[in-house]
């Protein structure tokens, strides 16, 4: 990262009203969750000291926020009580200490009890990496998926966010909401249709397909753009549905590219790239695959930005392997390498 | 006493129904026989920390809760969660006998598919507010159902039974913290306070006494009373404080485990988690049907 200033979040302040050089933006979560409860006497917002972010609805209803402090697992099994009394809790989160502290609330109470409770983990991946391990969230989703009857989803966007919440407002199960920060492109014009546990098509190609969730579509989306001068044609695939899984998106990027590169801030062990890659063995379907996350190793402390830099989540990196990957799968196929 | 429901289909057991002591007496030593032979029929069970709470199953379910066992789900029903769910071969015999289930679904309990487990399941066997297992987490569920009542503005209660062991889990305190922060006075906690967690004496492990000042302290009215005594359970549950009062209310039910058996209570670990040989078996039973006429 060249520019010094670090681009981070202050979480205890409204995204909107953040003060100093932090990034500045639209409030999607604040926002979506006061429409929601504007519109429906049923969604009550629980935080765990996360309250920063829906001032707008504390203003609006707040008899419908209900603030617990720094005490995750007590949130997640109080959000239970009140999704058994007939409500749709939404329970914020920090990435950090989301699936992997409440991980068994999640499990116990929630899924075992198919309660609708919206666990939405905000800061994800590396977001909050400056400051220190305790901080990098990176094997929720390798958590959250092992979960029987939990749903869990990535949105690549705040369109995509909106429309996740809005799709899935009347499921009857729990669901994990895995929010990436640095989703500063609108991959959506308008919110997309999300059909459950189907991937998203962002954009067609013949010779790669890159699936990326959360923050990976529109790093592999970039990535593609740059090597379409190149001659490389890429595809898309949004993967915001990471349970249930589209089995059959990965079998159909496998018969039309037989390349797949899967993109993701989170561990390369139990994540999307593992998924795509027990959906390929089990029905033992060939196909060159790399999975583009983080190490199963520590991981260095820094800035966000500079995180992504290091291991690679960043356009140029994402585009060099793709180069290699369909070089290699052209030598395998016994085609000259090139441009098409 | 029973009242019909506000749509007058239903009849709903008020709270403070009429029951003589003899009778609450009787009905715990009846909860354990039916414990006895639950666990006989699955072959394990937990005996000493269910016969520790018959009293208060007895004077809960036969007096103090408003209830609707018709209607299970009936939104102004007090609501009762069991903490300690590893005592749910005590609840099973009430439940059927109250007629959320057919006795019979105790027949099949131990067996793989029967909607009544050792610990209880809520999406399986009517009557259960919530299911229960991870020791900790129901007072926080408490909490949930407790604030969802003040939402909703109905005015039942919700009680939650927990072990005293239990209290040794941290997010029982962050519940605790936040039912006073709350003002819940629609909580109402009661430890089952038997002084035995399956590993030994609860406080030998880690101590949690002084419990009663340990709650003022968090903001709760909390008071002792001997969990085998109904009539002062009796008189404790027709005392709770109006729901919409602010306080949330604890009540220590200072209890032995094994209560009932000479067996169990002189020796409660050996008879935390087990199963009695047919000759013991015999023993408890006679020594407990002894006691009812």
């Amino acid at each position: 990262m060249t520019d010094a200033t670090p681009q981070m979040e202050n979480v205890f302040v409204e995204e909107d009203e953040q003060a100093g050089p932090g990034p500045r933006g639209p409030n999607i979560v604040g926002d979506e969750l006061a429409r929601l409860v504007s519109e429906r006497d049923d969604v009550v917002v629980l935080s765990a000291d996360m309250g920063a972010v829906v001032a707008k609805l504390r203003e609006l209803r707040p008899e419908r926020y209900v603030e617990l402090g720094i005490a995750e697992t007590n949130t997640v099994s109080v959000a239970a009580g009140l999704a058994a009394s007939g409500f749709v809790p939404f329970v914020l989160s920090m990435g950090p200490f989301g699936a992997i502290k409440c991980a068994e609330q999640i499990r116990t109470d929630l899924a075992y009890n198919e309660l609708p409770v919206r666990f939405v983990a905000r800061l994800s991946g590396l977001a909050m990496g400056f400051f220190g391990p305790s901080h990098h969230a990176v094997e929720d989703i390798a958590i959250a998926r092992s979960i029987t009857n939990l749903t869990v989803v990535a949105p690549s966007s705040d369109n995509a966010f909106v429309a996740l919440v809005r799709s899935t407002i009347d499921h009857p199960g729990p669901i994990y909401f895995r929010i990436s920060e640095g989703l500063d492109r609108e991959l959506y014009p308008e919110p997309p249709r999300f059909e459950r546990g189907r991937f998203v098509p962002v954009r067609a190609g013949t010779d790669a397909t890159v699936i990326g969730t959360g923050v990976g579509v529109p790093l592999g989306l970039a990535a593609a753009e740059l090597l379409e001068p190149e001659g490389l044609s890429v595809g898309v695939l949004d993967a915001a549905y990471l349970k249930p899984f589209d089995d059959e998106a990965v079998l159909r990027a496998a018969a039309e590219t037989g390349a797949i590169l899967t993109v993701e801030e989170h561990s390369v062990t139990g994540g999307l790239g593992a998924t795509v890659a027990e959906v390929l063995g089990r029905n033992a379907v060939a196909a060159s695959l790399r999975i583009h996350g983080l190490p199963d190793e520590e991981l260095a402390v820094g800035v966000p930005a500079a995180l992504q830099e290091w291991y690679g989540l960043t356009p140029a990196a994402i585009a060099a392997e793709l180069r290699q990957l369909v070089a290699e799968r052209r030598a395998a196929l016994g085609v000259a390498s090139g441009g098409a | 006493m029973t009242a019909l429901s506000a749509d007058g289909k239903t009849a709903v057991l008020e709270r403070g129904r009429e029951a003589t002591p003899e009778e609450l007496a009787r009905r715990a030593d009846w909860i354990r026989l039916q414990t006895v032979q639950l666990i006989d029929r699955a072959g394990l069970g937990h005996y000493s920390s269910t016969f520790s709470c018959a009293e208060l199953f007895s004077v809960l379910y036969y007096r103090a809760l408003r209830l609707n066992p018709n209607d299970p789900g009936w939104g102004d029903r007090d609501r009762f969660l069991l903490g300690k769910g590893h005592v749910a071969t005590g609840l099973w015999p009430v439940l059927a006998d109250l007629g959320y289930f057919p006795a019979s679904y105790m027949e099949s309990f131990g067996q793989i598919g029967s909607p009544l487990s050792d610990h209880p399941n809520m999406r399986t066997a009517p009557g259960i507010d919530f299911s229960s297992g991870s020791l900790g987490h129901n007072l926080s569920v408490g909490v949930g159902i407790a604030l969802a009542g003040r939402l909703h503005g109905r005015d039942y209660r919700t009680f939650v039974l927990t072990g005293d062991g239990e209290l040794q889990e941290g997010q029982v305190w962050e519940a605790i913290m936040s039912a006073s922060h709350y003002g819940l006075g629609n909580l109402v906690a009661i430890v089952d306070a038997n002084g035995f967690s399956g590993g030994g004496p609860t406080s030998k492990a880690m101590n949690i006494e002084p419990l009663a000042s340990r709650f003022e302290a968090f903001g709760w009215t909390a008071q002792e009373v001997d969990g085998h005594d109904v009539e002062a359970l009796s008189r404790t549950f027709d005392a709770l404080p109006d729901p919409g009062s602010d306080r949330p209310v604890c009540i220590v039910a200072r209890t032995m485990k094994g209560k009932g058996s000479k067996m169990m209570e002189e020796s409660p670990q050996a008879w935390h988690l087990g199963l009695l040989a047919p000759v013991q078996r015999d023993q408890v039973v006679r020594e407990i049907e002894a006691r009812l006429p």
